[in-house]
């Protein structure tokens, strides 16, 4: 029993030591840019760079643009799939898990061999397209994250009965969709909707390979250029991430909260 | 043509046929429940009156129009769910409003039409609670509320008082017959209890496999339980297989021991089998004199059920169940000492064969 115990502890600190030393040593070490004292001076440096700024706005920009397309695509979709077709649900599944199983690499080159400018739809022709191009291919990324929260959050209703209240009240599908589906899995969404944030903020093979000047090709352009700056990034990147569980926590919890 | 006309509807799902052949003509303003144990397809048909389930074939008219096709929302037709179905992101008052802002009415219309609604259902002070924050009872009366705020042209309503403790359920069911009665809306009420069914409805059908066993008056079905099915669904009936011995004079036997009905039985033959039934209230303890019938046993069981007694005597084979009222001057029958049944031959009901 005790020694039992002992063990628990044991594996609790091995865990953490393992998670927490590195990130320790991280974060020192993007401290130490000037020499002999702990500053943020890289952190300075890198928050001025103009392309820091640039590259992060145009993947915030489009993560906005993800969150927003793919969620448009996945609602409906899970909704009618649990309304009406509830036997597809197990190869809707399989579907949504299939960019976690193909690698980004692959995805990304049979984009660039159906879309490139010799194609018969020449995406990467203008930069409009090719950004358009990489936002599917986000959404595609994000699928299996935000279908999944999208669907558990439909499966905490009764989709059916309700849909069927309000058609018996009148209502067409998509206000149907509109006035009640999407307020109450809106904690849902959000969960799903910051999951996709970070992913796509940290994403490199896409907007790599599609040359694109996102934020993920950045860290990676710095992350070969400098010393200390990469480590900032690196803590700063654990933050954004870290700040959006930390607001699916909260959202989830006052969904919870306001459903006793 | 009556108000609601169902005409010869059939429903399968795949190769399982689950209604059959179901007919039935509702008078406006007429409350009929739908009687019948799980699984023999009230709801389904339930579902294809409100248009949430296509029929397979035969056709559904509402007020001389035909509706057999037409989706649920150009029906105007109310329905009210066992497990309430409130809309969680809307207050009491928008659950009430939303059909009405469906419909694209104005907002002063809307609110005064839900005061109405909240006055009718007793529930005025909480217009602006979340549906989570009302017990069961007063959710399913916002349900209600809601399902009538639109006028609809027929209310429905299946099992809406399932999941509700036994004393709710016996209020609200009477407020709901009122509210019905107040509002001469036009009633189906979906139910597998018979006590519910036989208190509130102006008509039942006892549906048995997909099929109307009997339409009728409660007090048609009660006494006069067309099949074997309804006889046993409906009420506490002792039912036995008798033998015709005189099909002119009536006389039958019961395990042997031969009594009278006052019912014609001149269609069966001498020694057929004859389903015949007794309403335990109908028989009394001791005394066969006069033209009573009397049976005799010995007491097998007694229970006190509070205003009444229910006392089972077992004859030779079959067993007999008897109510008397609870009297605290009167012995209690004791179980393993002999007793003598009466009844009277007019009690005495033939089911039909089928
Ligand atoms: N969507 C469906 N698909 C297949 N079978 C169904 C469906 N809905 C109902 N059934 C079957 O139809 C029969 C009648 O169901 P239902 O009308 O719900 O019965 P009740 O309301 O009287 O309990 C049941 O055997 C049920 O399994
Ligand atoms: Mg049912």
């Amino acid at each position: 029993m005790k020694s039992n115990r002992l063990g628990h502890w044991l594996a609790i600190l091995i865990g953490t030591l393992y998670f927490v030393v590195p990130l320790a040593a991280t974060f020192e070490f993007s401290l130490r840019k000037l020499r002999g004292i702990y500053s943020f001076e890289a952190y300075r440096v890198v928050l001025a760079d103009p392309q820091f700024q640039s590259s992060f706005t145009f993947s915030v920009g489009l993560a906005v643009v993800t969150i927003v397309f793919g969620m448009a695509i996945i609602v409906p979709m899970a909704y009618f799939v649990e309304l009406r077709l509830r036997k597809l649900r197990p190869l809707v599944e399989f579907v949504t898990l299939l960019p976690l199983v193909v690698p980004a690499i692959v995805i990304v080159f049979g984009y660039l061999r159906l879309y490139n400018s010799s194609s018969f739809l020449p995406l990467t022709n203008s930069t409009l397209s090719t950004n358009f191009l990489l936002t599917c291919g986000y959404v595609t990324l994000a699928l299996p994250y935000m279908y999944r929260s999208v669907d558990t959050g439909l499966r905490a209703i009764d989709v059916r009965t309700l849909t069927e209240a309000a058609e018996s009240l009148g209502a067409s599908s998509a206000t149907i969709i509109w006035r009640i589906i999407l307020p109450n899995i809106r904690s849902a969404m959000l969960s799903g909707a910051f999951l996709t944030f970070a992913i796509v903020i940290g994403e490199f093979t896409f907007a790599s390979l599609l040359n694109r000047p996102a934020f993920g090709p950045y860290l990676q352009l710095i992350g070969a250029n400098r010393a200390y700056e990469p480590a900032a990034l690196a803590c700063m990147a654990f933050m954004i991430t870290w700040a959006c569980m930390g607001i699916i926590q909260v959202v989830s919890r006052n969904a919870v909260a306001a459903r006793p | 043509m009556s108000f609601i006309e169902i005409s010869h509807l059939k429903k399968s799902f795949g190769p399982n046929t689950v209604v059959h052949d179901f007919s039935l003509s509702i008078e406006k303003g007429e409350f009929v429940s739908f009687l019948g144990p799980s699984g023999c397809g009230k709801t389904t048909i339930l579902r294809m009156i409100a248009g949430f389930e296509n029929a397979t074939s035969g056709s559904l008219h509402v007020g001389g129009v035909e509706m057999t096709n037409l989706p649920p929302a150009k029906r105007n037709v109310g329905m009210v769910f066992q497990a309430y179905a409130l809309f969680p992101n809307l207050t009491v008052a928008g659950n009430i409003g939303f059909g009405l802002k469906i419909a694209g009415k104005e907002r002063g219309e809307i609110d005064a039409r839900v005061a109405e609604m909240l006055e009718l259902i007793k529930l005025p002070d909480l217009g602006d609670r979340y549906p989570y924050q009302l017990s069961g009872g007063q959710q399913q009366r916002v349900a209600l509320a809601r399902a009538l705020a639109i006028k609809p042209q027929v209310l429905l309503l299946d099992e809406p008082l399932s999941a509700l403790d036994a004393k709710i359920r016996v209020s609200l069911r009477e407020e709901i017959r009122s509210l019905q009665r107040e509002l001469g809306i036009t009633t189906v009420f979906v139910t597998h209890d018979q006590e519910e069914a036989l208190s509130i409805s102006d008509r039942i059908v006892v549906m048995n496999q997909g099929r109307a066993d009997q339409i009728g008056t409660p007090s048609e079905i009660y006494n006069n339980p067309a099949t074997r099915f309804v006889a046993s669904f409906v009420g506490t009936l002792n039912l036995f297989e008798a033998r015709v011995v005189d099909p002119a004079t009536g006389r039958v036997s019961i395990d042997g021991q031969p009594v009278l009905t006052a019912r014609d039985i001149s269609t069966y033959g001498i020694a057929d089998e004859a389903t015949v039934a007794l309403r335990p209230e109908a028989l009394s303890l001791g005394g066969g004199d006069g033209d009573r019938n009397a049976l005799t046993g010995t007491v097998e069981e007694v229970s006190f059920l509070g205003a009444v007694i229910r006392v089972r005597v077992r004859l030779r084979e079959a067993r007999v169940s008897l109510d008397i009222f609870n009297d605290p001057a009167l012995d209690l029958p004791k179980i393993g000492k002999p007793a003598t049944v009466s009844f009277k031959k007019d009690d005495l009901l033939i089911i039909d064969r089928h």
